[in-house]
């Protein structure tokens, strides 16, 4: 051994390999453009199978037939008659429901009393259909827009609360210590401290709560509204409407992707600061 | 300000963890505690602190807090403690913000301590951009800047790797030399304790109680690594400290 020389490459012998490769993987990494060309393939596919006739007309719109039905909604400006008020409804009762959530969710982070009250009272009414009580909002916020808020408010509101607290809990204990040592006052604490701190819990639950509002939504609309992404897609759906059903989904299809991007917006810019 | 700690005794349930410490620490000097882990140290820290309450006895405050001092007892704490939001400088600024202070005299104290920890290039980087050294310069930059009667550093360099502890000792050094802080040191690092220390505490394994207290009156700008005699301190610590030290790794921690 005592000839091999301690540097440069003297010493390899033929029979020597690479170390095998084991790490990697566990890594998600941002891979832009996949999501969109898995849906484009799919769509091409149903494409290409209506026209071949391997799917029948009857089972799945051909999505050129649809793309027409949207560019009528678009031209005949019934897209936005549609469009504007679901889009206010989703945005009224999310509001709503998000920041009393989030006021209710650090209040159980931060108070005891709030917890031991609170905490079972969401528990109780986490896994209610809250669509089983809209005819409860509607005799208590009226037939019109009130009962559609609530129940938005009502369905965002719950995940909301749930994972702020959680959030509040998993913020780290020694920058609260660190506070406390350096004299600050209890609000400069919640809201240097706390607040920042549970950030990231706090916008991962709002992805779920979003979602829960825009199928609230629709459920809504489809109870009762003459305007309404979920009352056009009720109205196809009663006609066997495939094309004009398929052209709401999409819609509804486009809502969720379009939240769930400006989330993902949100924490890139809000969380920058995060390992 | 002197700081007097009065016959304090604590336990956590069961577990008595302080037993009848009583302790002096004079203005502007760096007194040293030491001790094997789990023997309570952090705990007497967050007691002089005020983070904390004792069972009993008392930690007495003597003398007033100069007039241009925002916060008296102010923490280094070990694992940094920096909010991972706020740049180098918003984290200084932040101990500032709850005192009424006009803009340009808050701007004023964060450029100076960022001078002082040779900071100043980095005051807009992130916490997670800066190495662990950086970090730990950052803490003591925010505990400077609220002009503390008292610093209380709770094993500040042991997150460190060796080489960057040395630096930052040397920086502490500098530090002190310039302008001549009050602080306790919490280690359990006995080349620390005796290159920062005037006095030295030695504490027992829990419950912890005061086995010995030593004096080093060499200046602390005239203490090298390698002298011989803070060696001799060292070996002496050692000694003491070694029984404790072994006795206290073989218990089991009912917590
Ligand atoms: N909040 C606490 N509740 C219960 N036990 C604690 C608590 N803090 C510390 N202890 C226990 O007290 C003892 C002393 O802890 P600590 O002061 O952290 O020791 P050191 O800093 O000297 O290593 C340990 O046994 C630890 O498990
Ligand atoms: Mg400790």
């Amino acid at each position: 051994m005592s000839e091999l020389p301690l540097t440069g490459q003297g010493g390899v012998r033929d029979d020597a390999r690479p170390v095998p490769f084991r790490g990697g993987g566990f890594k998600p990494v941002r891979l832009r453009f996949l999501g969109a060309a898995v849906i484009v393939a799919l769509i091409l596919f149903v494409e290409w199978g209506t026209r071949a006739g391997v799917i029948s007309n009857l089972t799945l719109p051909r999505p050129s037939d649809v793309l027409g039905t949207f560019r009528d909604l678009w031209t005949t400006g019934m897209l936005w008659d549609h469009l504007i008020p679901s889009l206010t409804r989703l945005a009224v009762g999310s509001a709503l429901g998000v920041s009393t959530g989030i006021a209710v969710g650090v209040m159980i982070g931060l108070f005891s009393l709030a917890r031991a009250g609170l905490v079972p009272l969401v528990a109780a009414i986490f896994p209610i259909p809250k669509i089983a009580l809209l005819p409860l909002f509607v005799i208590w916020f009226g037939i019109d827009e009130g009962s559609k808020y609530a129940l938005i408010a009502f369905g965002t509101f719950t995940p909301t609360v749930v994972s702020t607290y959680g959030a509040v809990d998993n913020v780290d204990r020694t920058l609260i210590r660190m506070g406390q040592s350096f004299g600050l006052g209890w609000w400069s604490i919640v809201r240097k401290i706390v607040l920042p701190g549970a950030l990231p819990g706090i916008l991962s639950g709002l992805r779920i709560g979003l979602s829960i509002g825009i199928i609230l939504l629709v459920a809504a609309e489809m109870l009762g509204a003459r305007y309404g992404i979920g009352a056009y897609i009720l109205e196809a759906g009663s006609l066997y409407d495939l094309e004009r059903l398929f052209a709401g989904v999409v819609i509804l299809s486009a809502l969720g992707v379009l939240t769930s991007g400006a989330i993902g917006w949100a924490e890139r810019r809000l969380l920058a600061w995060r390992v | 300000m002197d700081l007097h700690l009065d016959r304090i005794s604590h336990r956590y349930g069961r577990v008595e963890v302080l037993s009848d410490i009583s302790l002096t620490i004079p203005q502007g000097r760096i007194v040293c505690i030491v001790g094997p882990s789990g023997c309570g140290k952090s705990t007497l820290l967050r007691m002089i602190g005020g983070l904390e309450r004792p069972d009993q006895g008392a930690v007495l405050q003597q003398g007033l807090a100069p007039a241009d001092c925002l916060n008296p007892l102010t923490f280094v704490f070990q694992d940094f403690a920096l909010l991972p939001w706020r740049t180098v400088a918003g984290n200084v600024e932040l101990v500032l913000e709850d005192h009424p202070l006009t803009r340009a005299a808050r701007d004023r104290i964060v450029a100076d301590v960022l001078a002082r920890t040779k900071l100043s290039d980095f005051r807009d980087a992130l916490p997670k951009q800066l190495s662990g050294g950086m970090k730990q310069r950052v803490a003591i930059a925010r505990a400077l800047a609220v002009n503390p009667a008292v610093m209380l550093m709770d094993e500040p360099l042991s997150a460190l790797d060796a080489q960057t502890r040395e630096l930052l000792m040397d920086d502490l050094i500098a530090l002190w030399t310039r302008a001549p802080f009050t602080a306790v040191y919490v280690t359990h690092n006995l080349a620390e304790a005796v290159r920062l220390g005037h006095r030295i505490v030695v504490l027992s394994r829990r419950p912890g109680r005061i086995r010995e207290v030593l004096s080093i009156d060499t200046p602390l700008s005239d203490r090298r690594a390698g002298d011989p005699a803070l060696e001799a301190h060292q070996a002496r610590l050692w000694q003491l400290m070694r029984d404790e030290a072994e006795a206290a790794d073989m218990e089991l921690s009912d917590v």
